[in-house]
């Protein structure tokens, strides 16, 4: 076999491979179906392939062939567009809203992972060009091993304690502890949510957790989050049953009210923890601390 | 609920006197029967019942 063939073959390999790893590890995120699977295992191909032919074309010398590179960003790119398009269509019939903030984060990550299948390729084709084979397996591992770990993102549970609360009422308003969700008119359905429905508070551990609890986006992924691993009674004639994050506008802190399927407290806690941060919440503001010293100094 | 427009499709009173305007109004006898109607509209609408605390009930589209 020739060298170039070993070395693209190797590249394909290993991008091929991470791209599968990688989709192995968001069942939470989007519950796919054998043909989503299918079409987002071929468009890792393709991008391994385009990330191990880079080396050889190089040493060709092609160096033209190198905006290959940059027609793929524009494919890739058009992957975005898919999956957005495809789950806002779908949202429109969802009882309980995944959230625009959520869909465009599914989106990014599905566009960032064939970056990182490329990149994977290109760097275990790269190293088996030069090490031969060995240098490239292990090449292959190490970024496989970094693409997953670097890549998986905040949880809820690292930046938040989640505790049980009690769901009472103050009037015909709904609360979980201090905080007030809504206001529930009828008296049956007010019986029914104490009988059945289950709520835990959200605490934030510091500053830049709570404003990532503030973000509207953030709080719907955990009420979709708890919808999904429990259950919801929801149905379009109770509209009373929505689960619903609500925060205490003075501490920062959030209620949960969910009308469960599963009535168990643990599965619930343990659902709005491994709620992923999304990329549209996440913000820092304790980290502004000094730029912000540094712009009032030049204004003084 | 995020950035959509909440419309009141109907109000049930039990006091002719504190309701007037713009939505359908449904006027009920008694306690009992302002439950009923306001379970039956938000059925109806797939609408959700707000109380409003002076024996008036909302019917609000969320």
């Amino acid at each position: 076999m020739p060298e170039y063939l070993i070395v693209i073959t190797a590249g394909v390999l290993a991008g091929t491979l991470s791209r599968i790893i990688l989709l192995r590890s968001d069942y939470r995120q989007y519950p796919g179906y054998p043909h989503g699977y299918m079409s987002h295992l071929l468009l890792g191909f393709i991008a391994s392939a385009l990330g191990a032919v880079a080396v050889p074309a190089v040493m060709a010398p092609e160096y033209t062939a190198v905006t290959f590179l940059a027609l793929a960003v524009q494919q890739f790119r058009e992957i975005r567009n898919m999956e957005r398009r495809t789950l806002e269509s779908l949202e429109r019939t969802e009882l309980i809203k995944r959230g625009l903030d959520y869909i465009e984060g599914i989106a990014r990550t599905f566009e960032a992972r064939n970056y990182l299948v490329m990149a994977t390729a290109f760097a275990t084709s790269l190293a088996t060009q030069f090490g031969g084979l060995p240098a490239g397996g292990v090449v292959a591992v190490i970024t496989i091993l970094l693409s997953r770990n670097l890549m998986s993102g905040e949880i809820l549970g690292n930046i938040c304690d989640v505790v049980p609360a009690r769901l009472s009422f103050d009037g015909p308003t709904l609360m979980v502890d201090e905080i007030g969700l809504i206001n529930v008119g009828l008296k049956d359905m007010r019986e029914d949510i104490l009988k059945n429905g289950i709520a835990v508070k959200i605490k934030p551990k510091d500053g830049n957790a709570r404003s990532i609890i503030h973000d509207m986006g953030q709080r719907k992924a955990i009420a979709f989050t708890a919808a999904v691993i429990l259950g919801s009674k929801k149905d379009v004639d109770i509209p009373e049953y929505t689960p619903l994050v609500r925060k205490n506008p003075h501490t920062g802190e959030a209620g949960l009210y969910i009308m469960p399927v599963e009535r168990d407290m643990e599965q619930l806690i343990a659902a709005v923890k491994l709620t992923p941060v999304l990329e549209s919440a996440s913000s820092k503001p304790l980290l502004a601390g000094s730029s912000i010293r540094k712009a009032k100094k030049k204004v003084d | 609920m995020q950035g959509e427009i909440s419309n009141i499709l109907a109000v049930i009173s039990l006091n002719k006197e504190l309701v007037s305007g713009g939505a359908p109004i449904f006027f009920a006898r008694d306690e009992e029967e302002l439950e009923k109607i306001a379970g039956y509209l938000s059925k109806i609408l797939d609408a959700m019942v707000h109380d409003l605390g002076n024996g008036s009930y909302v019917v609000v589209r969320h």
